[in-house]
């Protein structure tokens, strides 16, 4: 497994647990819209930036909790490699 | 005038014609009615009731039902119909609230009735059979009761009360909208001119009797001499068997909330079965989702749509004609229309001034079919009503918009109405988004406060297949359609929603199971 679909495949298994439960993985695209469309709410999206900072040990700016960086895994994953890049 | 010279000139005209008609077979011409009515009045006479009292029937729909509340009316009583489906507590209530001078009873609902031991309060209980069967109410008057009693029918009087009708208080009370002869009479000589109503109609009576929709079934049906076909509780609920009931009994104008429509739209199998004598559909009591009522005027395209609205306080105070064909793109749920003839309307804002061309407020009625206010609730009373320029106008707590024709359309309850992350958000218009999505049968949403969040909005849904939907679906779909604001937080998934007695949907119910 390359280091980006292990890192998608916390966050996704993240977003399923804690904001989609019951949902059918296999619904939660790299591409789906989250915050678009409600399913990352203001409260969800702190939640998941102290996940995501916790778990990949990255800091990220209030700036970046918004729906350009955080709206699709695809992006979430972008988001946090390159901090991890910034970080090494 | 009073409403029971409907009948009397009914009586006169039709003698011989079949006036209502149970659909297990059972009727009653217009000369019996007249005839069983005075008797019964004759017979609750003797019992002490008086003009001016109240008389409650706790009966189920049928024949006798009808026999009751003519009889009551003739007595000079008003009549308050008890939800035969209904919780007991509720029921007593009521009959203890309005302090009924008699209970017209079904026997099988004998254990039901609390004890009434309340000081100066004694109603005499008349029980009767099972109603239906309707061998009691047209039974025998009591031996000391002269069969033709001069009993002259008063010709003024329009002021004095007909029937109060209980609906659902805020404070979780039923409230008694008081409604008197005059009230009603100019609702039913309005239907009148409106849509033409002649002696071949056949009526539905769908609604229940403490439902106010059965104001324009019972007394159009008499006034115009003709067949009033009375649809039970029990099958009024089941799709296909009442789409048979209305090709078999040729009924030709049907009245009911929009929700059986649905049904019969979906699971009646319309299109197996002859229709052509139903020339009339009418429907109120909540917003008809526009899907499924492009579906019914696909089954049945012949006759005349029209969207009545209006609380039980003025009962019908505007009206529109559907269109038909509905055009396939539209999504927006028909409009309420035009302001009903005999009525006056304004929009009033917030501020307490009148909302300008395309501008939003809440509709207040004025005129002589509109409520002198609720039973014993002096406060409650005053505070429907507000004055301008010298007329008592009832505040509707609906908020409508008028567009450029003058047609209103409905918004939503002004109590339904909530603040999200300080955006206006109208519960009703996330339900009509919901009821866009293919596989949303049923959808209705409520609001919660929550510490966290402000205000946490919840859609309790029923899917086509009555499996639950996904939730990236459901907020994906949602975000095409409204704001995200506007997204529920929450989705719930149900085999069905719980239902009040008039067959709108529960939602004080809903909020209980959204608190859970």
């Amino acid at each position: 497994m390359t280091d980006q679909s292990a890192t998608m495949s916390v966050i996704k298994d993240y977003i399923l647990e804690e904001f989609l439960p019951g949902e059918d993985p296999g619904q939660l695209t790299p591409s789906t819209p989250l915050v678009s469309t409600g399913i990352l709410d203001s409260l969800a999206i702190l939640k998941l930036i102290a996940f995501l900072e916790r778990e990949f040990d990255i800091p990220i700016k209030a700036h970046e909790a918004d729906e350009e960086h955080l709206n699709t895994l695809q992006a979430i994953c972008a988001l946090v490699d390159s901090k991890r890049s910034l970080v090494r | 005038m009073k409403l029971h010279q409907y009948l009397l000139d009914a009586a006169h005209h039709w003698p011989d014609k079949v006036a209502l008609q149970e659909i297990d077979g059972n009727s009653m011409t217009y000369e019996e009615l007249d005839t069983h009515s005075n008797r019964l009045r004759d017979r609750l006479v003797s019992l002490g009731v008086q003009p001016g009292d109240r008389v409650g029937f706790w009966l189920h729909k049928s024949i006798d039902a009808v026999v009751t509340l003519f009889a009551i009316l003739k007595a000079g009583a008003a009549y308050v119909p008890i939800d035969p489906t209904g919780p007991a507590a509720r029921n007593n209530y009521i009959l203890s609230d309005c302090r009924v001078a008699a209970i017209v009873l079904e026997k099988r609902f004998e254990t039901m009735l609390g004890v009434h031991d309340a000081e100066e309060w004694h109603p005499v209980i008349l029980s009767i059979d099972e109603a239906g069967d309707s061998r009691q109410a047209r039974a025998t008057p009591s031996c000391n009761v002269q069969e033709e009693t001069s009993f002259a029918v008063s010709r003024a009087g329009t002021e004095d009360l007909a029937f109060i009708l209980y609906t659902s208080g805020s404070t979780g009370k039923p409230k008694g909208v008081q409604l008197t002869h005059g009230n009603a009479v100019s609702f039913v000589e309005w239907c009148a001119k409106t849509f033409a109503l002649t002696q071949s109609d056949r009526f539905s009576s769908h609604a229940p009797f403490h439902f106010d929709l059965s104001v324009f079934d019972i007394f159009s049906s008499v006034k115009h001499g003709g067949t009033l076909i009375i649809i039970g509780e029990e099958i009024g609920k089941q799709p296909h068997e009442l789409a048979q009931v209305i090709a078999d009994h040729g009924i030709t104008i049907w009245y009911s909330a929009p929700s059986i429509l649905s049904l019969m739209a979906q699971f009646g199998q319309l299109e197996t079965r002859d229709y052509s004598a139903l020339r009339l559909v009418l429907f109120a009591g909540e917003v008809f989702p526009i899907n499924h009522l492009k579906l019914l005027t696909k089954r049945w395209p012949h006759p005349l749509y029209f969207n009545l609205y209006g609380p039980t306080e003025t009962n019908v105070c505007t009206y529109h004609q559907v269109r038909t064909p509905i055009p396939a793109e539209q999504m927006e749920p028909v409009p309420i229309g035009k302001v009903c003839s005999h009525l006056e309307g304004i929009l009033l804002q917030a501020d307490g001034t009148e909302a300008g061309e395309g501008a939003e407020g809440e509709l207040c009625i004025y005129g002589p079919a509109v409520t002198r206010g609720y039973w014993n609730l002096p406060e409650q009373s005053q505070g429907c009503f507000v004055e301008v320029d010298g007329k008592k106008y009832y505040r509707t707590g609906d908020i409508v918009r008028e567009e450029a024709d003058g047609t209103l359309r409905y918004l939503g309850r002004k109590d339904r109405m909530i603040k999200k992350r300080g955006f206006r958000v109208e519960l009703g218009e996330i339900e009509v988004c919901l009821y866009r999505h293919p596989q949303i049968r049923e959808a209705a949403v409520v609001a919660l406060a929550d510490d966290s969040v402000g205000m946490r909005v919840h859609a309790h849904i029923v899917s086509m297949e009555g499996k639950p939907l996904s939730l990236i679906d459901m907020k994906t779909f949602c975000s095409k359609h409204i704001p995200v604001y506007m997204i529920p937080d929450r989705f719930s998934f149900h085999s069905s929603l719980p239902k009040t007695s008039t067959d709108k949907i529960d939602y004080q119910t809903l909020k209980t199971w959204s608190g859970s």
